[in-house]
């Protein structure tokens, strides 16, 4: 069979050479602890700092203004908790969208046991918040608002500055979930105005399991972790050290492509979307046909079942997914197709296909060719398909 | 996560499609994933000849449903009823558990179709 074509790069993406190559040497000869006193302690804090310099660098944010932590649902747990217990003389809301990752909406849930109220603001059909919907929403005991400025499965754009406005006009602390836009679409935490922001090294070519969240100076900090001094104290453990120079590298090399992969990734993204529109009847672009990330597709594809177009593409040498990886083994359609609007049995159809700087223009008309014939011969099963589809 | 008897059948699924003026036909819904299957058969002097199967579900719809069709092809009525959903999982070497309630669609869509087939042949 020919090399597999993997298009699932919203779920995770392989770890890039050079980064590989930058975290090899802190498995070996640099294995110091970053506390210890000694010169290969010594060496080991050095990489520590210089790679929270370069996250920092890649956000326009200060190097004391990055906690690293073990991921984008660890940096989202935590946001929420310390955002709440900063303000926590202002009161217990909190503010965020029904199209939010798990890591988020189930933080929130855990927070409405603890006596919070939530609002989970509604989306428009494209997946878009309405900034005036989240003014609207906010109350004299309004603590956080939280709305991520990517969304992972339909991949559409938020106003976040336009949130963080209103968010610092009425005093609230504002949180972006920036795991899917890192080193997709340009992220500056100071023209954005944000007061916190998550990100996971492995949506860009980073190792897996680290991650970073961005507090601004002068947020009351509150741990996450009791333990050691690490992280100024706020998340104690030795540090991931191998993964933290890889997550540090891989920005760096994710931010300075951005240009290149915005114009390539566009380009092929508009291919697929035009091309799938062209050959398969009865299909749906999910999401905003421009605020959305430039490596995002996501259609439903009428009369049919995610799972099976998955496992024919899979057959077919072509690695997609149906909704957010961490959703698929759950019987439901996604929260956020069902947010947008779309009744169960399309949400149930529906495919993501997310690229990635590997992927080329003959592996877009690959999976052009491939994905009409999957869905013809899967419709011709469906007892949904109408006789003139047949 | 499947194992290779469900990826064949799942790949290459047995006696899909419609029987024209079927004796018996029936569609059920699964109540726990909102998937759909419809399952027609021909029967001639109580026994089941022919059978075409369609479904909205997923992977292990497709195979439950080809492996199901397979098994009550050449079957008494009451050999078919007697089909099981456990037996037809085992058939495959087995579901994972989340999917066990999948191969109950099939079942239910046999038992369907044999019900609308007595129901248009009263026995008497
Ligand atoms: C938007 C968003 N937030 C959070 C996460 C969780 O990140 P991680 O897998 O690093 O915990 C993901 C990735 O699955 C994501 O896409
Ligand atoms: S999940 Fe619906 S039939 Fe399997």
């Amino acid at each position: 069979m020919n090399k597999v074509i993997y298009m699932d790069n919203a779920a995770t993406t392989a770890t890039r050479p050079e980064v590989l190559e930058a975290m090899l040497p802190y498995f070996g000869q640099t294995f110091g602890n970053p506390s210890s006193i000694h010169g290969v302690g010594r060496e080991a804090r050095k990489a520590v700092e210089a790679a929270r310099k370069q996250v920092a660098d890649a956000i326009g944010a200060e190097a004391r203004e990055v906690y690293f932590s073990a991921g984008g649902s660890e940096s989202d747990n935590w946001a929420i908790r310390l955002g709440c217990a900063a303000m926590s003389k202002k009161g217990k809301h909190i503010i965020t969208s029904a199209i939010e990752h798990h890591a988020i909406l189930h933080t929130c849930e855990a927070m409405e046991k603890e006596g919070y109220r939530v609002t989970y603001l509604p989306v428009d059909e494209f997946g878009l918040v309405s900034v005036a919907d989240v003014e609207n929403a906010i109350c004299d005991d309004t603590a956080l608002i939280t709305i991520m400025a990517a969304n992972n499965e339909i991949g559409t754009l938020q106003p976040i500055k336009e949130i963080a406005e209103i968010a610092k006009a009425h005093g609230v602390l504002f949180h972006t979930d920036a795991v899917q836009a890192i080193g997709a679409i340009p992220v500056d935490v100071k023209e954005w105005g944000v007061d916190m922001l998550s990100m996971s090294g492995h949506k860009f070519h980073g190792p897996k399991g680290i991650g970073a969240l961005y507090v601004r100076k002068g947020i009351r900090m509150s741990n996450l972790i009791h333990g050691g001094a690490q992280e100024r104290g706020f998340r104690a453990g030795t540090e991931n050290l191998p993964a933290i120079v890889g997550i540090g590298k891989a920005i760096e090399l994710a931010v300075a492509e951005l240009p290149e992969y915005t114009e390539k990734m566009t380009a092929l993204r508009d291919r697929l979307i035009d091309g799938l529109t062209e050959r398969i009847p009865e299909i749906r672009l999910n999401g905003h046909r421009t605020k959305r990330l430039p490596a995002n597709v996501n259609i439903s594809i009428r009369y049919l079942e995610g799972e099976s177009i998955l496992m024919r593409l899979d057959l077919a040498g072509i690695e997609a997914s149906s909704g957010s990886a961490c959703t698929s083994g759950s019987l439901d359609p996604s929260h956020v197709l069902l947010a947008i609007g779309l009744p169960h049995e399309i949400a149930h159809g529906s495919l993501r296909l997310s690229l990635g700087m590997e992927n080329t223009e003959e592996e877009v008309e690959t999976v052009l060719n491939e994905l009409p014939k999957i869905v013809e011969n899967l419709r011709a099963m469906s007892p949904l398909t109408p006789a003139y589809l047949r | 996560m499947y194992s290779e008897k469900v990826m064949d059948h799942f790949a290459n699924p047995r006696n899909v499609g419609e029987i024209e003026g079927a004796s018996g036909s029936g569609t059920v819904g699964n109540a726990k994933c909102g998937d759909i299957m419809k399952m027609d058969i021909q029967v001639e002097n109580g026994i089941i000849v022919d059978v075409k199967f369609k479904t909205f579900g997923c992977a292990a719809a497709v195979a439950t449903s080809s492996m199901a069709t397979e098994m009550v092809k050449g079957k008494t009525i009451e050999e078919a009823l007697a089909l099981t959903n456990k037996a037809v999982a085992e058939a495959l070497d087995g579901l994972p558990p989340v999917k066990m309630h999948c191969s109950l669609l099939a079942e239910e869509a046999i038992h369907a179709a044999i019900e609308d087939y007595q129901k248009k042949h009263p026995q008497g």
